[in-house]
């Protein structure tokens, strides 16, 4: 049976009476790769996202995570199951920021693209650099900034669509360990300030527990759900703090047994 | 200004040693200046007969100008129109590779019956041998704007017509430029091919007309003087298109961060 649900905008908004804003049903999905046969990414998947909230899947390489975030972007349709969530807008991992435009013009893409005039967008944009710690680099191309700059510029862009969910898909993945520690943190500042529903998938099992409010871990492909933790340390979290440190031992235990299936 | 100096200096040279090595060569030969001028007759020709080639120069010069931008308007619509729709791909583009074995010589007639002795026709040949660089360089770029970029505009709601606004146009916009400067290489003696197949009416017909005209009337170095301006004319262009092509890509010429 194909059944799917999409909330559309003006209806998202006003189901305030939802819990989740992001609700998937034994959602499966499969794809032909370039042979031509089947590759089952997720198998009966059902995850949900409070509003406001952070969860992290976590899985090893090839699990269906992209595909995940891609349906619950609305970039791709489930084979079966059913999927019910609030406007998702997608941050990919390679930040994808335009050459030609400078930092504040690719952060206020999304405004352009809406249809807001230049000034308007860039006065939009402007403030959020402000307020998230971008300030002075507004006018700088891409290739002037280093990676972790680029990536939070990319966020920014992402913040700046509007949409009440956040779908990051390994946005740290590519940055040395220093920076991504960084950034981490820069993350968790920037949610406080700026709210958001954010789906993060990594395959950083530490970096799932120290961001997320829930952590789901999914299984080799085709992609399930093995085992759902919650994480109730208050932010920001010690990545040697006792709880991470036994939630991330519980997390990898999980996977290897999923594995070995 | 040091800089500039430096990127003038070594062609100067070349030029003139070159140059010296041609002077040398016909006075202690003997060659006859029919078959082959010395430089300083070419010069003196020049200096002699400045308002002449000076007149017939901004002729050529303007063929060339409306020609390229021709070719560049036409050629970058083209790439546009191949890259957007597959059957234009499939139907146009292996016709716009043929065209450039087409001899202006066998389209000269019609072109001249439709558009006259003016300048208009000749601005046609010139786009014709012209705009197929600007097409494949265009065309090139276009299909080189990373997928995952126009992805990433879709997630952000992007039309089709925004994600060519944001997306590809301005990869497109330098490459066209690109091509132009290779389709410059062969404008200038486009532009001599399209005075010499298509007749003119008026006192000056260009530096094309003045050159075979000067040749039949065995006035060889008046020939090679004309000749020397468009080379020159010629290299002006290059810098020009340069320099146009860096002011409208300022990303592309200064080092990039690493691309993955």
């Amino acid at each position: 049976m194909q059944t799917q649900l999409k909330s559309r905008e003006g209806q998202a908004h006003e189901s305030t009476g939802l819990s989740a804003a992001v609700s998937l049903r034994d959602v499966s999905r499969a794809y032909l790769d370039r042979r031509g046969t089947t590759v089952q990414a997720l198998a009966d998947v059902s995850l949900q996202a409070a509003r406001g909230s952070v969860l992290a899947v976590v899985g090893p390489s090839g699990c269906g995570k992209t595909t995940l975030l891609e349906l619950i972007c609305g970039l791709q349709q489930p084979d079966s199951g059913a999927i019910e969530c609030e406007p998702a807008v997608l941050m990919p991992q390679r930040d994808l920021l335009l050459p030609w435009l400078s930092a504040l013009d690719n952060a206020a893409l999304a405004l352009r693209i809406a249809g807001v005039p230049r000034a308007q967008a860039r006065t939009r944009g402007a403030s959020l650099f402000q307020e998230l710690g971008l300030a002075g680099f507004e006018r700088a191309r891409p290739h002037e900034l280093s990676g972790g700059m680029r990536q939070r510029v990319a966020f920014v862009r992402t913040l700046l669509s509007g949409k009440p969910v956040l779908c990051l898909d390994e946005p740290f993945g590519a940055l040395d360990a220093i920076t991504r520690q960084e950034m981490q943190e820069w993350l968790t500042g920037a949610l406080v300030r700026e709210p958001r529903t954010v789906v993060l998938v990594t395959h950083d099992v530490e970096e799932a527990i120290v961001l997320a409010d829930r952590v789901a871990v999914l299984s080799p492909r085709p992609g399930r759900v093995v085992a759902e933790l919650t994480v109730e340390e208050p932010r920001p979290r010690s990545r040697t703090n006792a709880t991470v440190i036994a939630l991330r031992e519980q997390a990898m235990q999980t996977l290897a047994e999923s594995r070995a299936l | 200004m040091r800089r500039g100096f430096a990127n003038v200096l070594p062609p100067l040279l070349l030029g003139l040693a070159f140059l010296g090595a041609w002077e040398l060569y016909v006075d202690l030969r003997g060659v006859d200046p029919l078959l082959l001028p010395a430089p300083h007759a070419m010069f003196a020709e020049m200096w002699d007969n400045a308002g002449l080639l000076w007149s017939n120069f901004t002729i050529t010069a303007k063929e060339v100008v409306f020609g390229l931008s021709l070719a560049l308007l036409g050629g970058f619509a083209m790439a546009v129109a191949i890259h957007m729709w597959t059957p234009m791909r499939r139907a146009v583009y292996p016709h716009t590779v043929g065209s450039q074995a087409i001899p202006i010589a066998v389209i000269a007639a019609p072109l001249c019956f439709w558009w006259g002795f003016g300048i208009f026709p000749k601005l046609i040949v010139i786009a014709l041998i012209c705009f197929f660089p600007v097409v494949v360089t265009t065309v090139d770029a276009l299909a080189a704007v990373d997928p995952d970029q126009l992805k990433l505009l879709r997630t952000l709601d992007a039309s089709r017509w925004q994600a060519f606004r944001f997306g590809e146009l301005p990869a497109a916009l330098p490459a066209a430029l690109s091509g132009a400067r290779i389709a410059l290489a062969v404008g200038v003696i486009g532009a001599f091919i399209a005075e010499t197949s298509t007749p003119t009416t008026g006192p000056y017909a260009g530096l094309g007309r003045e050159i075979t005209s000067d040749l039949t009337a065995l006035q060889t170095s008046r020939a090679y003087a004309a000749t020397a301006v468009l080379f020159v004319f010629a290299i002006s262009c290059f810098y020009a298109l340069t320099i146009a092509e860096r002011k409208l890509s300022p990303w592309a010429n200064q080092p990039r961060g690493e691309i993955r």
